[in-house]
């Protein structure tokens, strides 16, 4: 995916020399960043490197204290955020959810939840929903913008095992029905080593970046999160042209689903 | 002779007009939790009616730039090293303080002191009047043309950006609506009692709402017949009007808490 030609007049977003402080401490610190169009890409990183920071900078939520971000022309930016919180005096249906800001129909909402997986919900207050049903709203409100960019920031955070297969599974189908390109972090390395074209290694500044084989490979890589990985790694690395149900199959036996 | 000779209309009118305004800005105020900084910024307007009187300027105009510098100071102080509330606590106290302080400096001019920290709503001019609805309008405009917005930003700050709306630029917009309802308001239930204005008639139609559209609307039906009702609870036990008004309110929100906890057990 990554190899197709022509791929670099698709950039979407660009960020050169990124340096963002945190009163006087670098939180990130020269960033070299870009997303093309269609890619996947998954930033990787301990708690506290920066993930969350470069993705706000990303949506421009947060201001660069140094370095450029460039953003293309009309760039649509679908954003499902680690969690929504939603304070108890705020009422909103998934319906009025779904149509902010802008407005839709009702059936192009019904569409997208049961695109999403949660029929049913339309009329159903946000504050209600589980973890799992808000994840899923919150992606339905994410591609009703029909995104070139869909940003996921630890998105399955909260959900359970198949819960969270089950979303990046919808994540790849996406991909393929819109070809929008994905940016995501997460912690669930063996499913976002599968599914990426690229990830990057952060912890305050790019420690490494490549194609998923190389950087577990990286030493860098091996120093943040250890050798113990690699196993599981071995195991999901495989080509993007699979199924996914059959993607789990050469399993290792100490590694179950 | 007009309709608006007769001062109970046009109390009626102004305390409409403030209603109108106010409910659905109070909305916001309750999904933000900005309860206090709604107080903080009614309580400095105290001071604002003190500079316009040593000045000779107007009133509105007075109560309106400083209940928009004490928006800015909070903007300013706030994420340094206080809590929120702290912070509001302080400045809103001290700015009632300073106020009184500096209102008891005007020696020359004669000033209604309880007027102005509770209203008199019955004394309300036609000019006054032209004053409370034209910023009764402006705020409602400003409202419904950043409706969805200004939602959006209330829900979360960064699925705002991602949509490519500025948080700072809702937030500014909420402040500049709030320093506005703050410099009609003052009039009809006076400095103490505005942020009541604001909060009760949300407080009240939350119970009721699944949308918040359906709660900004239900109310402003509840904060108009809370200034009808309260105004003609007043007339009749001869009370202060302003607090009738707000008391009038707190009566609804006690009822429609009681109506929702009777729907509650009844359903399950």
């Amino acid at each position: 995916m990554s190899q197709m030609p022509g791929l670099s007049d698709m950039r979407l977003v660009t960020l050169k020399n990124a340096t963002i402080r945190h009163s006087g401490t670098p939180a990130l610190d020269n960033i070299a960043f870009h997303i093309d169009k269609g890619e996947i890409v998954t930033i990787l990183g301990p708690n506290g490197s920066g993930k969350s920071t470069l993705l706000r900078a990303i949506i421009g939520a947060l201001p660069l204290s140094d370095g450029t971000l460039e953003r293309a022309e009309g760039l649509r930016i679908g954003y499902v955020p680690q969690k929504l919180h939603i304070d108890p005096t705020l009422p909103l249906t998934v319906k009025r959810f779904l149509n902010l800001p802008v407005r839709i129909s009702d059936s192009a909402a019904k569409a997208a939840l049961t695109d999403a997986g949660v029929p049913g919900l339309i009329n159903r207050q946000m504050t209600g929903l589980s973890g799992g049903q808000m994840q899923r709203v919150l992606l339905a409100r994410a591609l009703l913008s029909k995104p070139d960019l869909l940003i996921l920031d630890e998105a399955t955070q909260g959900l359970d095992q198949p819960g969270s297969a089950a979303f990046y599974q919808k994540i790849e189908t996406v991909r393929t029905e819109l070809g929008c390109a994905i940016l995501m972090v997460s912690h669930e390395l063996h499913v976002v080593m599968a599914a990426s074209d690229r990830v990057i290694c952060l912890n305050g500044h790019i420690c490494c970046e490549g194609e998923p084989a190389q950087v577990a490979s990286a030493p860098e890589y091996q120093a943040l999160f250890g050798t113990g990985t690699h196993g599981t790694l071995a195991l999901y690395r495989h080509e993007h042209d699979h199924s996914h149900d059959c993607a789990h199959d050469h399993a290792e036996p100490e590694h179950r689903h | 002779m007009t309709i608006l000779d007769d001062f109970m209309v046009r109390a009626a009118l102004a305390g409409i007009g403030v209603a109108l305004a106010a409910a659905p800005l109070g909305c916001f105020v309750v999904w933000r939790r900005m309860a206090y900084f709604g107080d903080a910024t009614a309580h400095a307007s105290i001071l604002g009616v003190a500079l316009a009187l040593s000045f000779d300027v107007s009133i509105f105009g007075g109560v309106l730039v400083t209940a928009l510098l004490m928006a800015g100071t909070i903007s300013v102080l706030s994420g340094r090293g206080y809590a929120m509330d702290t912070l509001l606590g302080v400045l809103a106290h001290s700015a009632l303080a300073f106020g009184l302080v500096a209102v008891s400096f005007l020696q020359g001019v004669r000033v209604d002191l309880m007027g102005y920290l509770f209203g008199d709503i019955l004394a309300v001019s036609r000019g006054d009047l032209a004053v409370v609805w034209s910023g009764a309008v402006l705020v409602l405009v400003l409202l419904w043309w950043r409706w969805s917005s200004l939602l959006t930003a209330t829900l979360n700050p960064e699925l705002a950006r991602a949509s490519g709306i500025s948080p700072q630029r809702e937030q500014l917009v909420l402040t500049l609506a709030l320093a506005i309802v703050v410099a009609v308001a003052i009039k009809v239930v006076g400095v103490l009692l505005i942020a009541a204005m604001l909060l009760i008639p949300a407080a009240t139609a939350r119970a009721f709402s699944t949308t918040p559209e359906r709660m900004a609307f239900l109310a402003t039906l509840i904060g108009c017949a809370s200034v009808i009702a309260g105004m003609y609870l007043s007339f009749n036990m001869d009370t202060p009007t302003g607090p009738t008004i707000v008391s009038t309110g707190t009566g609804f929100f006690i009822g429609a808490s009681l109506l929702a906890l009777l729907a509650k057990v009844w359903r399950s």
